[in-house]
C-alpha cells in the first residue's frame, strides 16, 4: 500500500546526510567532550562546530545557543529561568491560549510557585493581538512568552511586533518557535527576541536535541545543576551523536529553506483549494499568516480520529484535535479559543507536508480525502445541520 | 490501538442507515463529547426483525453502533435488553480502556430504542 506522511508537525524522518553526520559520534568518537586528550577535543570541537551552524540558522551567535535535549526542555528552562532569575524585580508572565502543553503547564507550575500568570486570548484566526499584550503589562512583568507558529493550526504570530513592545517596556521576551525553526525564516533580532526555544526533529534533525537562545547578558537560573557543560547552563555529559546532527540538520536547513519553503507551499494550497470544494468544511487558522506546508480543517458532521483511521486505513498518516484523537480525550484548546464550539472542533484534521511530499501524493491524497469524508457523513446522524446541538460542555466523565 | 474486529466493523459497517418507518428510536450520546449515536428498530412478535444505525463519532463509536445491531437483530426484546457495555467490547474482542466509557454508546442507544418502541406501543 502507498504510504503518505502528511504529519510533519509530529516529527520528520532523519535526513540521510544527518545521520552520516552522527555516525561517527555514536562509534569511534565517543569522548567525552570535557576530556582534555584527542577523543575529547574532538567531541568538543563537533559540539562548537554544531553550535556555530544552530546559531546561524536563527541569525544568533554560538556563544547565544545552548543544547537542550527538547522544545519542551527548551520552553522549562526559558520560563523558569527567566522567573527565576527576575523574581526579585517581578513576579508577572505573559503568554498566550496558543501556547504548547510545555509552556502552559510550566506556567500554571509557577502560578503555584507564587507567580501571576496572563493567558491571552486570540482571535478566530489564532492571532494574538498586540494591542492586548500591551495592555496585559504591569509594573511586574517579568517576561513574554509567545508562540511563534501553531502546529494545530498553522498561525504564523506577529512575534516582531509584540517583542518591540516588550522591548519598548524592557521586558524580555520568549518565543517558542519550535514549528516555525527549520520552515521558515526565522531571526532573532528581527523577531525582537531575547529566547527562542527549538528542536532539531522539526526540521529533519534527530529527536532528543532541542536549543535555547538566549540573547547575550540575559540572566537565567539553570534548570539542570551539575558541572560546567553549557557554560555551567545546562549540566550533564552533552550528547555529542545528537547535537552533531541538530548542527547538520541546521546546515541543510539554512542552505535548503527556500528551497524547502517553494516545495511544499503549491502542495498545501492545493489541498486547500480542493478540501474548500467540499461543503460544511472550513479552515482553521490564518490563509496568509500561516505554515508553508500546515492544512488544517474542521469537517462539520463527523470525527476527527474516525478520518484519522480511515487515511491511516488508506496510508496517510495525519492528526485531529478533537477529544476522540487525544489520549487526554479533550478537544483542542486552542480550536476552543478561537471560538470553534466544541461539537465542531471534534471534526478537525491536521495534514502537514514535507520534502518528501510529491505531486503524486497530493493527488492521491486529495481523492481520498473527499472519499473518506464522504464514507463518514453516509454514516452520520448529521447531514445539513447540527440538529439539536447545543453548543456547551462535555459532560460525560471519561 | 484497535482489535482486527474493531476495524473491521469500522471500516465495513453493517446495518447502516436511517430507517424511516422503524419501530421505535434510540439517541444516546453528544456531539460536544464527540460520540452520538442512533438506533432504529423494527420490532415483530417481540422480536427485533431490524436494526439500524447512524453514528458521528470515533472508530470505536462506529464498530460499537456497528455489533449491536448485528447482535440485536433476531433477539427477543427481554434479550436484547441485556446487551451491556462489557458484552458489546467482548464481542469486538475488546476496546481500548479510554473508549469503554465515552465511545461505547451501544448498549443504551438499544435500551432507548426499546423503550421508544414500548411507550409508543402503550405498553
Amino acid at each position: 500500500m502507498k504510504k503518505i506522511y502528511m504529519d510533519h508537525v509530529a516529527t520528520n524522518p532523519l535526513h540521510p546526510e544527518v545521520l552520516d553526520a552522527m555516525m561517527p559520534y555514536f562509534k569511534e568518537e565517543y569522548g567525552n567532550p570535557l576530556s582534555l586528550y584527542e577523543a575529547g577535543m574532538n567531541a568538543r570541537n563537533a559540539i562548537e562546530n554544531a553550535r556555530e551552524s544552530t546559531a546561524s540558522l536563527i541569525h544568533a551567535k554560538s556563544r547565544e545557543i545552548i543544547f537542550t535535549a527538547s522544545g519542551a526542555e527548551s520552553n522549562n528552562f526559558a520560563l523558569k529561568g527567566i522567573a527565576y532569575a527576575l523574581q526579585n524585580k517581578g513576579k508577572h508572565l505573559i503568554v498566550s491560549k496558543m501556547e504548547h502543553h510545555s509552556v502552559l503547564n510550566t506556567a500554571r507550575f509557577l502560578e503555584k510557585q507564587g507567580f501571576a500568570v496572563t493567558y491571552l486570548p486570540l482571535d478566530k484566526y489564532g492571532l494574538v493581538n498586540p494591542a492586548d499584550v500591551e495592555k496585559a503589562i504591569t509594573d511586574e512583568t517579568i517576561l513574554i512568552s509567545i508562540i511563534h507558529a501553531s502546529p494545530e493550526i498553522g498561525t504564523i504570530q506577529p512575534i516582531n511586533e509584540i517583542g518591540q513592545i516588550a522591548r519598548g517596556k524592557g521586558i524580555l521576551m520568549h518565543t517558542d518557535s519550535v514549528s516555525s525553526v527549520g520552515n521558515i525564516p526565522v531571526d532573532v533580532d528581527s523577531l525582537n527576541v531575547d529566547l527562542m526555544s527549538f528542536a532539531a526533529h522539526q526540521f529533519y534533525g534527530p529527536k532528543g536535541a532541542g536549543a535555547l537562545y538566549i540573547k547575550e547578558g540575559t540572566r537565567v537560573v539553570p534548570l539542570i545543576y551539575g558541572g560546567i557543560q553549557e557554560n555551567g547552563r545546562r549540566a550533564g555529559t552533552e550528547n555529542v551523536p545528537a547535537i552533531v546532527g541538530m548542527g547538520k540538520a541546521a546546515e541543510l536547513a539554512t542552505r535548503d529553506l527556500q528551497k524547502r519553503i517553494d516545495h511544499v507551499k503549491p502542495f498545501r494550497d492545493s489541498i486547500i483549494e480542493h478540501a474548500l470544494n467540499i461543503e460544511n468544511l472550513f479552515l482553521t487558522g490564518h490563509s496568509e499568516q500561516r505554515l508553508p506546508g500546515h492544512a488544517s480543517f474542521i469537517v462539520d458532521f463527523i470525527e476527527g480520529e474516525a478520518m484519522l483511521m480511515l487515511l491511516a486505513g488508506k496510508g496517510i498518516a495525519c492528526a485531529s484535535g478533537s477529544a476522540c484523537s487525544s489520549r487526554a480525550l479533550k478537544a483542542s484548546p486552542v480550536l476552543i479559543s478561537i471560538g470553534i464550539p466544541a461539537h465542531q472542533a471534534q471534526g478537525s484534521v491536521v495534514f502537514t507536508i514535507g520534502e518528501d511530499t510529491s505531486q503524486e501524493d497530493i493527488d492521491y491524497f486529495n481523492e481520498t480525502f473527499q472519499a473518506v469524508i464522504k464514507r463518514l457523513r453516509e454514516i452520520s446522524p448529521f447531514t445539513k445541520g447540527w440538529e439539536g446541538t447545543e453548543d456547551s460542555a462535555c459532560t460525560v466523565k471519561k | 490501538m484497535y482489535s482486527e474486529k474493531v476495524m473491521d466493523h469500522f471500516t465495513n459497517p453493517r446495518n447502516v442507515g436511517e430507517m424511516a418507518d422503524a419501530d421505535g428510536v434510540g439517541t444516546e450520546g453528544n456531539p460536544v463529547c464527540g460520540d452520538m449515536m442512533k438506533i432504529f428498530i423494527k420490532v415483530k412478535d417481540d422480536k427485533i426483525t431490524e436494526a439500524k444505525f447512524q453514528t458521528f463519532g470515533c472508530g470505536a463509536a462506529i464498530a460499537v453502533s456497528s455489533i449491536v445491531t448485528e447482535m440485536a437483530q433476531g433477539l427477543t426484546l427481554d434479550e436484547a435488553l441485556k446487551i451491556t457495555k462489557a458484552s458489546l467490547a467482548e464481542a469486538l474482542d475488546g476496546l481500548p480502556p479510554q473508549k469503554m466509557h465515552c465511545s461505547n454508546l451501544g448498549a443504551d442507544a438499544l435500551r432507548k430504542a426499546i423503550e421508544d418502541y414500548k411507550s409508543k406501543q402503550g405498553k
